[in-house]
């Protein structure tokens, strides 16, 4: 086997299709995955934890359920990587963070469990900016996630490692997370597929919280095929947790290739004032290969989105100060020792946050404090509601939406750490979505100078049918070099 | 209770801090309060808005009365729970002395 | 109930109470741990209760149903409610918040009705989840100077009911009436055991003072650590004593929370190190609204049973039917007991109202749980005997202990205690006994002295060691003077 170029792996559907029919072994899947992280982890840093002999073990399961007629569930074999803040029982779960360093789940998140259930094999917990807080996984107290395309770039966040793992051929499935763009933004920098559900499509239960009504776990994967495929196995009703939706979605990946005929799609003209030249030319070529297609598509000025931001940044920190208060080095995490517990909990708590959480967990106290409530956080509340109906307007006319995921291509490491606003700038297109509770997917699109650039198509709540048909059409007319996976290259190389 | 300014002060920072049980160094007073002074300049464009008459959203879902039968589950087991606590004793997780009641 | 302080000045106490109850569910508030008293430390816990990273709430349907029994037995209207988090920092609380109901309650207004008729106003009922305990170790126990704390989250998440009154109460003695009806309201809708030694029923009181007939109130202090209805009413009044002789003195009361030390007797300031608590309240993200459907509310309502308050009533009326108010304090100790069905299933049975009301409760109430479990057309049969004459009152009394001890029939019993009514030949032969031996007291009688009726009537009843019935013999000396 060789060390310096182990093969990129198939893609999950096509994976799951062989290890079922006997084609292939699930343990050599595995295992060559393994292979390649060990050869390539080294440089980019995905993983915060391997979990490899666990992994071996499960792929063995899986080729015996297969030998022995069983079912061995429609992703068998896959391997795939989950991100460092979803609770899988006795494995390290970090949510990138010191005071969790080395905390052991007692139990799994619900969507850990629907993706074992569904034969895919968990290979490891991968990098994410500390409690999600973050855009390029700088904020992760464990060190950066370099992007394969440029490893001297950020990977984007908080779900970097995620996106670097697709990206670099170490999975071809992983979960993240996404409360302003965790998802679709490091989908975007890491030319990957990264679809953010209908809020409450997905079950919270097991991921740590960072905002609770904006969180959303989501997929990655290097095609949109494979993307729904994981979608269909996370999503339905989990009656652990009191804000799932009680449906039997439908099925995506079933529609996936009926095609957009007729179908209205909106460009977001707000979005294209402030992004780079080639996120927005990508936008625009994405349109012109939908409307080539059959789709019917106009500009749409939604100018409430931009008020996005604003609101995020009063309610997500707010509810983030609450869902963290939890680690005070009582019941498990880091403690560092007090003469009385409130000493106890204020140096536990200065030592095991990072800087930025420390900065969100203080906004987000101030806006709640007696007498600014209501000015900032129900205001927020408020103006979320407006973002909800400049939407709400939007689909009236138009089917799903399209944009820029991201105003910018991945971005030097180191290059936004000082400004912790510019650093927020980089979810200016993916906030609203979130703040509406709508479903929205960044599809890899074109390269500029090398660096991936991501399209993201958005949609009403439930209305994941048409956004991945939509998504389907515009990856058939993308740059197939745009796209991972991809061997890591250092700086320049990919010009 | 101290009152609040709406720039965040560095009497502020201390404030929020204290409640939130983050130590910080005196240093990092005045780096927090710059910090988040400007972004709360930049995000404070929302609180000039006129809401009059626009409710809020607490949640993007239309749910009411999600709710379970009251029927005993699964606990977890003690042994696994304590072991992942800093300080035990009998049984219990050990804290250093609370001074003054609950609320 | 003014309070006559020093220098003739006269003050009104006025108190309000919260009681937080705890609900007899099977399961916690928020999770499926068993809500059980007295088990090990930290063993009915789980990710949600334990508030471990990336668990979620999810609400117990009989909580709910409870809550909607409670705020119907108080008469409040049942309303479309939230969740809200209340943010502090405390080594029981698994989250460092509570998930609690802030403005948004389920329950609104109601009132009770008090036994002696009186009526405080409730102004809300809501759900919200219990916190862990906590042990202090080295110090003697207490808070202040343990060397550490230990924490048990067995009772984290268990469902409490926070029960606020209005500022009604008017003294220490109405504060405890009031405990004692609310207890039994809740028991009788099954919500609650009611039991405040076992902590399933907590209370802190709101005291401030006024001067008599002044309409605004004054400052006022909350008075945590009631574990008793003792420790209640003595905090109050030395609350009020402790704020009417600072007002006197020329201070003013500080408004704070105080702490009641029962061994000490007296409410000391709570050392809380740290700010006024700011709880930063908003609404739950985790959970959705709750608006129980109308048709349940009314068939929660309906599947109620009489509250105390109109068990009394309905007893009462029954009693009076003879022209005479039933007896209060009889009224109140039946149906405190549980005792009124025994006495309508007695009256039922053709026995006398007033009678079995005050047999039960007389006696029957000195051994409740036995009393509740007597047969009632046994009991009734011995209200009849009392009431024929056939037994003495000082003989039934007998009788029903026995009962109450053994089980069995009346007549059965008085056989064996030689419990024979007095023929009248024998009951004759005493009087005329009797008579012969107080002839001045006889002649008393005779000339009308309504007194001393009593006590030949006694003197029979000593000479007969208590078989005689009391109104056989009156009747007999009335029949003898004419």
């Amino acid at each position: 086997m060789s060390a310096s170029a182990e093969a990129r792996p198939a893609g999950a559907v096509e994976t799951a299709a062989a290890v079922r029919s006997g084609a292939r072994r699930a343990r050599d899947v595995v295992a060559a995955a393994l292979a390649r992280i060990a050869t390539y982890e080294g440089e980019i840093h995905c993983f915060n934890t391997v979990t490899g002999d666990a992994a071996l073990v499960a792929a063995n399961r899986i080729d015996a359920a297969v030998a022995a007629g069983h079912d061995p569930g429609p992703l068998a074999g896959v391997p795939i990587a989950l991100k460092d803040n979803l609770c899988t029982r006795g494995v390290p779960t970090t949510a990138g963070s010191r005071i969790l360093e080395g905390w052991l789940p007692p139990y799994d998140a619900t969507v850990v469990g629907a993706v074992e259930a569904a034969g895919a094999v968990v290979v490891g917990k991968t990098n994410l900016d500390e409690f999600a807080m973050g855009s390029s996984t700088e904020n992760s107290a464990f060190g950066p996630t370099h992007n394969p395309w440029d490893l001297n770039r950020v990977p984007g966040g908080s779900s970097g490692g995620s996106a670097a793992a697709v990206a670099a051929g170490f999975v071809p499935l992983a979960l993240g997370s996404d409360t302003g763009g965790s998802v679709r933004q490091p989908a975007s920098l890491c030319g990957v597929v990264g679809v953010k559900p209908t809020y409450g499509l997905v079950s919270r239960y097991g991921l740590i919280a960072f905002a609770s009504s904006l969180d959303q776990v989501g997929p990655f994967a290097a095609s949109v095929a494979d993307a729904a495929a994981l979608l269909d196995v996370v999503a339905g009703h989990d009656p652990a947790d009191s804000t799932s939706l009680d449906v039997a979605p439908e099925p995506v990946a079933s529609h996936l290739d009926d095609g957009v005929a007729g179908l209205r799609v909106g460009v977001i003209s707000d979005f294209l004032v402030d992004a780079s030249p080639s996120c927005v030319a990508a936008v625009r070529e994405a349109a012109e290969v939908l409307a080539a297609a059959g789709a019917v598509v106009e500009e749409v000025a939604i100018p409430a989105l931009m008020l996005g931001l604003s609101a995020y940044y009063l309610v997500a920190p707010a509810e983030a100060s609450s869902n963290l208060a939890r680690y005070d080095g009582v019941r498990y995490g880091l403690r560092v020792d007090g003469a009385d517990v409130s000493r106890m909990n204020g140096r536990s708590r200065s030592a095991g946050f990072g800087p930025e959480v420390k900065r969100r967990i203080m906004l987000g106290t101030y806006v709640l404090s007696a007498g600014y409530y209501d000015a900032y956080y129900g205001q927020a509340q408020r103006v979320r509601t407006l973002v909800a109906h400049g939407f709400a307007d939007a689909y009236e006319r138009f089917d799903v939406l399209i944009g820029p995921t991201s105003p910018t291509v991945a971005f030097e490491i180191g290059a936004k750490t000082q400004d912790p606003l510019a650093m927020y700038l980089s979810d200016l297109y993916t906030i609203p979505t979130n703040l509406a509770g709508h479903p929205a997917m960044s599809v890899p699109f074109s390269l500029s100078a090398g660096l991936p650039v991501g399209v993201q198509v958005l949609a009403p709540a439930l209305g994941e049918g048409p956004m991945f048909r939509a998504a389907a059409v515009i990856e058939h007319g993308a740059d197939p070099g745009a796209r991972g996976p991809i061997e890591p290259r250092s700086a320049g190389a990919a010009r | 209770m101290p009152e609040l300014t709406a720039s965040f002060s560095r009497d502020d920072v201390v404030y929020v801090a204290q409640l939130a049980r983050l130590d910080l160094e005196r240093g990092e007073v005045d780096l927090y309060a710059a910090q988040l002074a400007s972004i709360l300049d930049h995000v404070a464009a929302v609180t000039s808005l006129d809401t009059t008459d626009v409710p809020a959203t607490a949640h993007p879902l239309e749910l009411a009365n999600v709710l379970r039968p009251d029927t005993p589950g699964p606990t977890l087991d003690r042994a696994e729970v304590l072991a992942q606590a800093p300080l035990v004793e009998g049984g219990r997780f050990r804290v250093p002395p609370i001074l003054g009641e609950a609320p | 109930m003014t309070v006559d302080a020093s220098g003739g000045a006269r003050w009104e106490i006025v108190v309000g109470l919260e009681v937080h109850c705890e609900l007899s569910t099977a399961t916690k508030l928020f999770c499926s741990c068993p809500n059980a008293f007295g088990a090990e430390p930290n063993t009915n816990v789980c990710p949600v209760c334990l508030g471990l990273p990336g668990s979620l709430p999810v609400l117990n349907a009989r909580a709910v149903e409870y809550a909607v029994r409670i705020g119907t037995a108080l008469g409040s209207r049942v309303v479309p409610s939230v969740f809200h988090r209340k943010n502090y920092f405390y080594p029981d609380m698994p989250k460092d918040y509570q998930i609690s109901q802030y403005d948004e309650p389920i329950n609104v207004g109601g009132r009770v009705e008090l036994a002696d008729g009186s009526l405080i106003g409730i102004v809300r009922a809501h759900l919200e989840e219990d916190t862990g305990k906590t042990t202090h170790v080295g110090g003697g126990g207490r808070i202040h100077d343990a060397d550490y704390s230990l924490v048990d989250y067995n009772r984290a998440g268990v469902p409490l009911v926070e029960i606020v009154s209005a500022p009604d109460i008017r003294s220490a003695e109405q504060a405890r009436s009031y405990v004692n009806e609310l207890r039994a309201i809740l028991v009788a809708t099954g919500a609650s055991d009611g039991r405040m030694e076992e902590g399933s029923l907590r209370i802190d009181a709101n005291v401030s003072v006024r001067p008599a007939g002044a309409g605004e109130y004054g400052t006022r202090c909350e008075v945590k650590n009631l574990n008793s209805l003792r420790s209640l009413g003595r905090a109050i009044d030395y609350e009020a004593a402790r704020q009417i002789g600072i007002i006197e003195a020329g201070g003013a009361v500080v408004q704070e929370t105080r702490h009641w030390n029962e061994d000490e007797g007296r409410t000391s300031p709570l050392r809380s190190k740290e700010e006024a608590f700011d709880y930063r309240y908003f609404t739950e993200p985790d959970l959705v609204p709750l608006a129980p459907p109308a048709e349940e509310v009314a068939a929660v309502a309906a599947g109620l049973g009489p509250m105390p308050a109109a068990r009394r009533r309905r007893l009462g009326d029954l009693v009076a039917a003879d022209g005479l108010p039933a007896p209060a304090d009889q009224l109140a100790t039946v149906v405190g007991l549980g005792l009124d069905d025994l006495v309508l299933a007695a009256v039922d049975d053709g026995a006398d109202p007033r009678l079995a009301l005050t047999r039960a409760a007389n006696e029957a109430a000195n051994r409740p749980s036995e009393a509740r479990a007597l047969d009632p057309v046994a009991f009734a049969e011995l209200v009849k005997l009392e009431a024929a004459g056939r037994l003495s009152a000082t003989q039934s009394k007998t009788v029903l202990a026995a009962m109450l001890e053994d089980g069995g029939e009346p007549q059965q019993i008085a056989a064996r205690l030689g419990f024979e009514a007095l023929g009248e030949a024998e009951l004759g032969a005493s009087i005329d006994a009797v008579l012969a031996a107080h002839p001045d007291e006889w002649a008393r009688y005779r000339a009308g002295d309504a007194k001393v009726a009593q006590f030949l009537l006694g003197a029979v009843m000593r000479a007969t060691r208590g078989r005689a019935n009391g109104k056989a013999v009156a009747a007999a000396l009335e029949t003898r003077r004419t």
